[in-house]
């Protein structure tokens, strides 16, 4: 019975750890402009993608890893300089309803410019599950929950201990004093938006090997990170892996002790009572309202 | 047979007399994009392929081929727009299309009232029973891949049996279906666990299913990327119960995504999937393997029993033209429900007035992953 709980425990971390890496993608753009870029799985599925286009062309999978990072990050680049920017001025919501478009947009092109089939990329260090207490673990589990920690370390360190981080830290709390400081609210929307594009890309290829990868995975990839997000606190890096990890758990407990079914309803239910005792999410709740 | 002599006849007729005729309107609505293009984008190219080839050895009753066809996308709101469109303003002779069972019935009253021939690729029993007078099917039904499985199942002696599956249509159709007739081959559903259509993970719920008491064997109904994912999930957990798939992961593109985990499974499909390896003595062989060459040289893409059921139902409409001398609807109505011993890439078709899909439990083979390969099993 134990051993049951243990499978269901690793379960949920192997699931809530891709939701926390897709998570981590939101606060950045969240960070730098309030925006909630729903193209962000749309990234995720260009790294999946693009990194099993590569491979098929002949490419070692870390080189073809690398080229779909930085396709992506040039997606990113682009959405910016194309959508984002001739809109300036705009409000919050009318950003987010373009990033909307943006990612009706890219799943389209990637029908078309690949395929419509489901793509597999090879496991990093093979497909041997680990066995843990009479429970077993996919190794490239093992890849996600470790890259998804030194992600999380390397947010912190850019956005509290690199002027660039602070710059987009500060053009997040106040944009109009952040120019008047001479921060360039034009380059911190581009980094911003290639370093989640990048993330969201990196995102796409650890996970295929265990979720596989098409050109609408993005779609519930992005939605499910989302969810993570919000629960954990909108623009909080810890919060983004506190989000995806609960949510995982949720959802993996959910099916296992009480209905497959409603596992989704379940977790969605946890979510919303969180929610209404915790608006702000789970660590997201100190930041002030400054007036 | 029939119809090959009967193109090299047209051959013969002038090509003058062929163009002079208006031609013969083939309608068609596919999930050409959308959650079900896997299943819309090989019809599409089929029936592309299919009507040039016709054209190209001189047509049908003397006259060229027009393929009109719309993107449903999968929705059943668009199949019936443009399943109207194609009877109003396209004025086609037969339809052929919809890919999905939604899509499907959503058309079902608009041709009954208007009258044409439609031929539906789709899979569920619904389409064909109750019989209705204007609408034929090509695919297998979901019941009988759930008959072939629990007879295979029984011969292997497992009669405690875990039903895992999907959220879709698709999905819960044949999970229905196969609860209904488990009884009639003495099965007992120990377990019955489902996962959502974008999870990445079911390590949950087939712990759940090892832990059941009794389990002998595992069907999981799905299709899509899901079933890979579980297959996968069912070797790192080290189940060692026999598991099944159903056909709506008929196609090569199953093995390369679950890769090794993928051994041993097995599942009931067309003959089209395993055409080379057909004895030559198998009167389904010819027909699969000029099928599958044609399409698999021209799209260099893996052929799936899915494109089939396109190649089938354009060519009962085609031969129901031949039979019934025109294209007059209520003719080529009747000649498709009197069509005997027609050899597709299902199987061997044989409608009748209670009938409109005409095939039987042989149609199916069950198959084996052996060797990151299709085999007949046994």
């Amino acid at each position: 019975m134990s051993a049951q709980l243990v499978q269901f425990l690793l379960s949920g971390l192997t699931v809530g750890a891709i939701y926390a890496l897709v998570a981590l993608g939101f606060c950045i753009i969240y960070n730098a402009s309030h925006v909630i870029n729903f193209a962000q799985g749309e990234f995720v599925m260009i790294g999946g993608m693009a990194t099993a286009s590569f491979l098929g062309a002949g490419l070692p999978l870390p080189l073809a890893a690398l080229a779909a990072v930085a396709l992506a990050t040039l997606i990113g680049l682009a959405l910016v300089k194309f959508a984002v920017e001739p809109a300036r001025g705009a409000s919050v919501v009318t950003l987010i309803i373009i990033t909307i478009g943006a990612a009706i947009l890219l799943r389209g092109l990637a029908s078309i410019v690949w395929d419509k089939r489901i793509h597999a990329l090879p496991a990093f260090s093979g497909e041997q599950p680990i066995s843990i207490a009479g429970a077993t673990l996919a190794p490239q589990s093992l890849w996600v929950i470790g890259v998804t920690a030194l992600i999380v370390a390397a947010l912190w360190w850019f956005f509290n201990r690199t002027l660039a981080g602070k710059a987009i830290l500060a053009v997040s709390h106040n944009r109009l004093a952040a120019q008047l400081m001479g921060i360039s609210v034009r380059r911190v929307l581009l980094v911003s938006f290639g370093l989640s594009a990048a993330l969201g890309a990196l995102a796409g290829i650890l996970i295929a090997p265990i979720t596989f990868t098409s050109w609408d995975v993005g779609v519930m990839l992005g939605l499910k990170g989302f969810a993570a997000a919000i629960l954990g606190g909108m623009g909080s890096g810890p919060g983004a892996v506190l989000g995806g990890l609960t949510l995982g758990l949720l959802e993996s407990l959910g099916a296992g002790y009480l209905s497959s079914a409603y596992k989704d309803a379940i977790a969605f239910v946890i979510i919303l009572v969180v929610l209404v005792l915790m608006p702000g999410g789970l660590l997201g709740g100190r930041a002030t309202e400054r007036v | 047979m029939k119809l090959r002599t009967w193109f090299a006849a047209a051959l013969l007729a002038t090509a003058a007399a062929a163009q002079a005729q208006a031609p013969i309107r083939i309608g068609a609505f596919l999930a050409v994009t959308g959650p079900a293009a896997f299943l819309g984008d090989p019809e599409q190219k089929t029936l592309e392929l299919y009507v040039e080839r016709v054209n190209a050895a001189g047509g049908v009753l003397g006259r060229r081929l027009e393929l009109v066809s719309y993107d449903s996308g999968g929705d059943a709101e668009k199949a019936r727009t443009f399943a109207k469109r194609l009877i109003e303003q396209d004025r086609v002779d037969v339809i052929v299309g919809g890919s999905t069972t939604g899509e499907t019935m959503a058309v079902v009253p608009l041709v009954e009232a208007a009258g044409v021939p439609f031929v539906s690729l789709a899979g569920a029993v619904v389409i064909v029973e109750p019989v209705k007078k204007w609408v034929f099917k090509t695919p297998h039904t979901d019941r009988m891949a759930c008959d072939k499985i629990f007879v295979d199942m029984k011969a292997r002696g497992a009669s405690k049996v875990a039903l895992i599956s999907g959220s879709g249509g698709f999905d819960k159709s044949m999970r229905g279906e196969c609860l209904k007739v488990a009884k009639n081959h003495g099965i007992d559903i120990v377990a019955d666990e489902t996962y959502g259509a974008g999870d990445t993970d079911m390590t949950a719920q087939l712990t759940k299913i090892r832990n059941a008491p009794g389990v002998q064997a595992v069907l999981n109904a799905g299709f899509g990327q899901g079933p890979a994912i579980v297959t996968k999930n069912y070797r790192q957990l080290g189940i060692t119960a026999p598991l099944y798939q159903s056909h709506g992961v008929a196609s090569k593109q199953f093995i390369n995504l679950a890769g090794d985990a993928a051994e041993g499974v097995r599942l009931p499909a067309a003959a089209l999937l395993v055409a080379e390896s057909l004895p030559d003595s198998d009167p389904q062989k010819k027909v699969v393997v000029a099928y599958k060459q044609a399409y698999e040289t021209r799209f260099r893409q893996d052929v799936s029993t899915f494109g089939g059921h396109a190649y089938d139902g354009l060519m009962l409409a085609l031969e129901a033209m031949n039979k019934a001398g025109s294209t007059d609807k209520v003719k080529v109505r009747d000649a498709l429900e009197q069509i005997r011993g027609y050899m597709g890439t299902a199987g061997v078709v044989n409608m009748s007035a209670q009938d409109h899909m005409g095939l039987d439990l042989t149609a199916f083979r069950m198959l084996e992953v052996r060797k990151g390969d299709w085999v007949l099993a046994r």
